[in-house]
This record gives C-alpha cells, structure tokens and sequence, in this order.
C-alpha cells in the first residue's frame, strides 16, 4: 500500500522562536489582536510504501526521531496519514 | 599536523581554512577531503568542518551534512579523541551530530549578521586556545544567520562548570553586554568544546582573521595552539 503521512514538527515552548514573534508582531499591526502568539514550524508530506497504515505511522515516527525533528528543540507529531496513489501509477 | 578539510556541497569557507593552515602557518600537509569519501585517512591529526551552507542549510542548518559518508568517520574520529573544530556551519554540524551538546537556531534579531565581533577567551587551557592568554580579547569575524546558541538550563550549567565555553562575544575592553552579542546567544557563547575537550565548535570565523592584510590577525592563534598542541605531544612521544 502507499500513504501520504503528514507530519509537523514544531519548537519546544522553551526554545525561542524569533520567526514567530516576527510574524505575530506583524499579525498584531494588521489589528489581528486576538491573535495571542505565533509559534513557526514546518509541515512534511512522506510518501511511505508500507503494508499497513500503522507500519506506514511507525516508518514516519522513526524517519521523525532520526532527521527530520531534532529532538533537543523540536517535538513532532504525525497529522495525517492517507492512503494515496503511487507516483508515476495510471489513474 | 596532519590537517584535513572538510568539503561539502555548499561549503565556502573551505579555502579559508586551507590558505590559513598551508600557507600562513606553514602547515604543508593539509589537504580537502571531499564529503563523499569515506575516510579521512590515517594518521590524522586535526579535522576542520568548514563554513558555508551545506546542503543549502536544508531542513535545519548542519542537519543533512551530518549523513554525509565522511561523517561516519569523522564521529568516530572525533569519539575516539580525535582534534575536531567546526566553524560557522561546522558548528552546526557538530551540534546536529551530537559532537557537542545544544542547538543553533536563528539570529534573535532575524538578520544575517556579517560582521567584525570581539570574543572573550574564557578557558585558554585546551589544545585550541593555549596561544591565547585568560581573558585575551580577540578580533574576528562572524557571518551567519543561524547563531543563536541555546541548550536546556541543565546544559547550560554543564558547560559553564566544566568551563566548555571557550569564547563569549565581548566588548573590546572584554565586557559581556547584549550590545556585544551579535545573535542573542544563552550567556554570550560564541564557541563550546565537548567534555573531553576535543572537539570545538564555534561561530566566529578564526580562519578568516589570520593576517594583518585581511583586517586582523587574531585568528591564527587558534591554529597556532592546534599546531603547538601536537608539536608538544609529538615530543612527548618521541621522549617516552
């Protein structure tokens, strides 16, 4: 089977992240002032051959563990997981 | 010493590095290792993981040259005692393989920083700093936007007891102030060496400060520790 497992990774509370003041000082001069903090992290899109669902969720957790969250600053979390088409197949 | 320089794709402090070691100091055995080599060689003495952008700083700055296949050796180069210094994006390297502890993340003021600092020497008793004098103040240059150098709390103590900071941004009179830190570092660290005091990373570009021609020549000190460090330590063994 093939999925797309969406995951985000985001910076610890305690770790700074000047990006999110930057852009929440800017949300707050566009009078977006319900807006109480802004926290930047990124969103990734795995394409996992797997036969499984949950196989497919423990290949992305460890991909997550090893490189793409670096665990002293970032946490991650899978978002999403849904079963897709492979690239290059026919529709 | 037997110095090799490590290259990335994206690496462009390289020559830097090389022209301060061959030619400044003398150091005639100091050759590139391209990243894709599996080995550094033998008989190595210092490893320099250069300044740039690696991999264009993809997902996080140092995060993808850390797999490079020269990596595997340089780590266990490095934990076997092996003298390692990362510069700028070295640095970064260093902290994305677990080299040393911490992270890098970007400038508090969300600017490329490409400028002259001062930096405080805050422990001249490792193989890096025993040319500079306890709190020498040294001139040279930073280049980065990703310099912040935080850890957790717990870290952070660790290193200030075992005195692992061996550079603070300064005043050049060597004051700590937050005008003199150009990245908003936890306590002014501009560079941090492991506990066996073997491996230094470091912001500031000590490679690009070695002659007077280039603005300043403060840098060279630091190689010059490196080079009387295995000096000393060749005797030693030629003694024993």
């Amino acid at each position: 089977m093939h999925y797309h497992v969406y995951i985000a990774t985001e910076r610890k509370e305690a770790i700074l992240d000047p990006q999110g003041k930057a852009t929440h000082h800017a949300l707050d001069s566009l009078g977006m002032s319900q807006v109480a903090d802004v926290r930047i992290g990124k969103f990734i899109r795995l394409a996992v051959d797997a036969d499984s669902k949950e196989n497919a969720q423990s290949i992305a957790e460890e991909s997550s563990r090893k490189l793409l969250a670096n665990p002293i600053m970032e946490t991650f979390r899978i978002v999403e997981i849904l079963e897709a088409t492979p690239k290059g197949a026919s529709h | 010493m037997k110095t090799r320089v490590i290259v990335f794709p994206g690496s462009n402090c390289d020559h830097d590095a090389m022209h301060a070691l061959k030619n400044v100091i003398g150091e005639s055995d100091t050759e590139f290792v391209w990243h894709k080599d599996e080995t550094i060689g033998r008989g190595v003495d210092l490893v320099i993981l250069p300044g740039g952008f690696s991999y264009g700083d993809y997902l996080r700055t140092g995060a993808i040259a850390r797999f490079s296949p020269v990596m595997k050796d340089v780590i266990s180069f490095a934990n076997d005692g092996g003298t390692v210094i990362g510069i700028c994006n070295g640095f970064q390297v260093l902290c994305e393989s677990g080299l040393l502890p911490g992270v890098l993340i970007r400038n508090e003021a969300l600017k490329f920083r490409c400028k002259w600092v001062n930096l405080r020497s805050e422990n001249t008793d490792t193989r890096f700093t025993n040319s500079l004098l306890p709190g020498e103040v040294i001139n040279v240059p930073i280049a980065h936007g990703e310099g912040l150098y935080m850890a957790d709390p717990e870290t952070i103590k660790d290193l200030e007891e075992n005195k692992q900071i061996v550079f603070r941004y300064s005043t050049e009179s060597g004051e700590l102030s937050q005008e003199a830190n150009p990245n908003g570092s936890i306590n002014n660290i501009a560079g941090i060496i492991n506990k066996g005091g073997n491996v230094l990373g470091m912001m500031p570009h000590p490679e690009r400060a070695c002659e007077d021609l280039l603005g300043s020549a403060d840098g060279i000190k630091v190689f010059r520790s490196l080079a009387r460090h295995f000096e000393f330590a060749k005797e030693k063994q030629a003694i024993v």
